[in-house]
């Protein structure tokens, strides 16, 4: 059985919400935008972890809290040092006691375990985590500065991190990351500029950028809803030849979960910041558990005429998570409400072996008819 | 009744470079009351066909040739004031982002009251009456009709902007990409809308979007675009239970299906082909599987495979016609 790469427990990302200053004499208590709120899951070596959502769900934030590209408040981000030298290891554990981030005992601990606490690394050791945590964007027509060369865009990361002797050395990487990423040969495409290339290769491009660290683990953010489907699983291949011969490992974040059927390993259902369900692909896709998770799969259109399905559509929008509801926090929206739910927030509850899911209905409570 | 035909339609533009032929010879033809899809990869000229129609092309596009009769007039010759009456009164658009399609400093119901007041001789009164009937019809409550539009969300916006679409009765309403910027439960929402709207109002669409799966869902009548060219239609259902082009054939492949198997779909290798200096042959050659020498030399005619169902490709011989 392969082993955990990256573990998150408990993550939370709440963004104060500002106050007037009279509101900040009167009001008692600061308010929070509670965008990621306790997510926990575990993501193995080479697995590929896809988490789904409706946009504002958290997903995205989620993505770039375990980069630590925002800042998490709360909860524990722990990377299996996949990639890392005992020395680098060690190096950054005393870094991050000495600036009080750590105590001594959970130093020693981490070492132990072979572990780095994401949370409570130094920023400049933070840069080297990075080298092996690297992030694909949603968008390549905005994320690539199309001032840029393709070799400036992919050499970028190498001077940020003062990776390569000379010139020479790399523009070998950049040729090498391009090549991996299918921009083939590397020669025709590095002095190109952005608008010079297809969305298809504009993507590669992207990739690209992530790959000429040489990382482990990658945070890809809706890689292909600005694609055209002719050419989305062509990008999708590339992702998964990727990790077959590199042996990386994968948060994918979509919206779209027939991307996330035909792609990933196990999914993550998530709801107004936290997860809902969590379980292998098919078992997720094929048998339901969360309400929320039925009526997901209900809506996505099917490419085919002739299948009519019954569509579960749920009224109203996704609620504000400046103001999450009490108890469960998708009961206003649930076709099977109950009075139980309204007031307490159900714990996760296995229903196989990987399998789980925050509902009161999977604890017998009720039924769905 | 056919309400909309278009024939042998064809919009250029000008540019730099030379000619661009978005659109090049395309026909089709609407019913009263029914809805066609218009689907096709970017830049393949769906948005420019639809445009053509209500004449809302930029100042370098420019109807090349081709008819487009529209209740028994040319569209492609009527200006002035001719085109300002039939504009919204009787063909009405939804555009692609709704979000930011709206006045953001008008409230949403003085946007809609407004075209209503334009084109038929009612007073306000009944004109907002007219508008608190449609937010009803499109699932708003009409006591926000004095909101400003940033307090509506994304999916409210977008039947705001349905509701203005039909705000003067029109018997043809063109939807571009009406759900691209939502999330699949929203979507879900504003499809069901449209579809009930259609069959109750008796309203003719085309809805364009580059995402089959969507127009399955809404459309009677099918039609595949590449490159400029409408490659395959027919009705719906035969489309995709016996699809004759390869590129709709490969277009249908490129879907992953959640209730089919857990594979990978395929892609179509390769891009479009620039439309300056389109290729003399098939447009679709250097992509397809089956390219042969005659795909290079000569261009495909449309053919009527079966009835009612055509596709350009040198391969596809009619049956039973």
């Amino acid at each position: 059985m392969a082993k955990d790469l990256l573990q998150v427990e408990g993550l939370q990302v709440w963004f104060p919400v500002r106050r007037g200053f009279v509101e900040s004499l009167t009001s008692k208590e600061q308010k929070y935008v509670k965008a990621v709120d306790g997510v926990s899951f575990a993501i193995k070596e080479r697995e590929i972890f896809c988490l789904v959502g409706e946009s504002g769900c958290g997903k995205t934030t989620t993505g770039k809290a375990i980069l630590r590209l925002v800042e998490p408040t709360g909860g524990d981000v722990r990377y299996f040092g996949s990639g890392l030298s005992a020395a680098m290891m060690k190096d950054a554990v005393k870094r991050s006691v000495s600036k009080k981030l750590m105590t001594a005992k959970e130093g020693e601990e981490a070492l132990a375990a072979g572990t780095v606490d994401v949370r409570k690394l130094t920023k400049d050791k933070m840069k080297m985590l990075r080298q092996k945590m690297q992030m694909i964007f949603q968008d390549p027509y905005e994320s690539l500065n199309p001032k840029q060369s393709i070799y400036d865009i992919v050499a970028e990361p190498l001077m940020v991190n003062s990776i390569g002797a000379n010139e020479a050395e790399r523009e070998k990487r950049v040729a090498k990351a391009l090549d991996d990423s299918g921009l083939r040969p590397p020669k025709d495409f590095m002095w190109r500029y952005p608008h010079e290339v297809s969305g298809g290769q504009r993507q590669r491009v992207g990739i690209a950028g992530a790959l000429v660290l040489e990382p482990q683990f990658l945070v890809a953010d809706e890689p292909v809803s600005m694609l055209d489907v002719s050419i989305r699983s062509e990008i999708l291949k590339l992702m998964l030849d990727l990790r077959n011969n590199k042996g990386l490992t994968y948060l994918f974040i979509t919206h779209d979960l027939s991307v996330a059927y035909v792609f990933s390993d196990r999914i993550g259902i998530m709801y107004l910041g936290k997860i809902v369900e969590l379980g292998p692909t098919e078992e997720v896709i094929k048998k339901p558990m969360h309400p929320y998770t039925k009526a997901l799969i209900s809506v996505v259109p099917k490419p085919d005429p002739r299948m009519k399905t019954d569509k579960i559509i749920l009224k109203g929008e996704r609620p504000d998570p400046a103001h999450i509801p009490p108890g469960c926090r998708f009961h206003p929206r649930c076709p099977y409400v109950m009075e139980k739910c309204k007031v307490e927030e159900p714990e996760p509850i296995y229903v196989s072996q990987e399998h789980w899911v925050s509902c009161w209905l999977a604890a017998g409570e009720g039924k769905a008819e | 009744m056919v309400l909309l035909e278009v024939e042998g339609l064809k919009t250029y533009f000008k540019t730099q470079e030379g000619t661009l032929k978005a659109v090049d010879n395309i026909s089709f033809d609407l019913d009263r009351g029914q809805a066609m899809g218009l689907a096709g990869e970017s830049g393949c000229g769906k948005t420019t066909a639809a445009l053509s129609i209500m004449k809302l092309l930029p100042a370098n596009g420019f109807i090349a040739g081709g008819s487009i009769n529209f209740m028994g007039q040319d569209m492609s010759k009527v200006t002035g004031d001719k085109l300002r009456a039939i504009r919204w009164r009787d063909i009405s658009i939804i555009f692609q982002g709704a979000m930011n399609a709206l006045n953001p400093v008008k409230r949403v119901g003085d946007q809609i009251v407004e075209p209503i007041l334009l084109h038929e001789k009612v007073d306000e009164e009944v004109a907002i009456k007219r508008v608190k009937e449609l937010f009803e019809l499109v699932g708003i409550n009409p006591n926000r009709i004095r909101e400003y539009p940033h307090e509506f969300s994304g999916g409210m916006r977008q039947r705001v902007m349905i509701a203005m679409a039909l705000a003067c009765r029109p018997k043809l309403v063109i939807c571009d990409e009406p759900t691209t910027a939502l999330d699949v439960m929203i979507q879900a929402q504003i499809l069901t809308l449209l579809k009930n709207l259609q069959q109750e109002l008796e309203l003719a669409m085309i809805i364009i979007s580059h995402d089959l799966s969507v127009l399955a869902e809404t459309c009677d009548l099918l039609s595949i675009m590449y490159a400029g060219k409408i490659v395959e239609r027919s009705s719906a259902v035969e489309v995709f239970a016996n699809p004759q082009h390869p590129y709709t054939k490969g277009l249908i492949a490129a879907f992953p299906n959640i209730k089919g198997d857990r594979k990978m779909p395929a892609s179509i290798a390769g891009n479009p082909p620039n439309l300056i200096r389109a290729p003399k042959g098939c447009r679709f050659a250097e992509r397809c599987y089956m390219k042969q020498d005659i795909c290079i030399e000569q261009e495909p005619p449309l053919i009527e495979v079966l009835p009612g169902h055509f596709a350009a490709c040198h391969f596809v011989k009619p049956k039973g016609v």
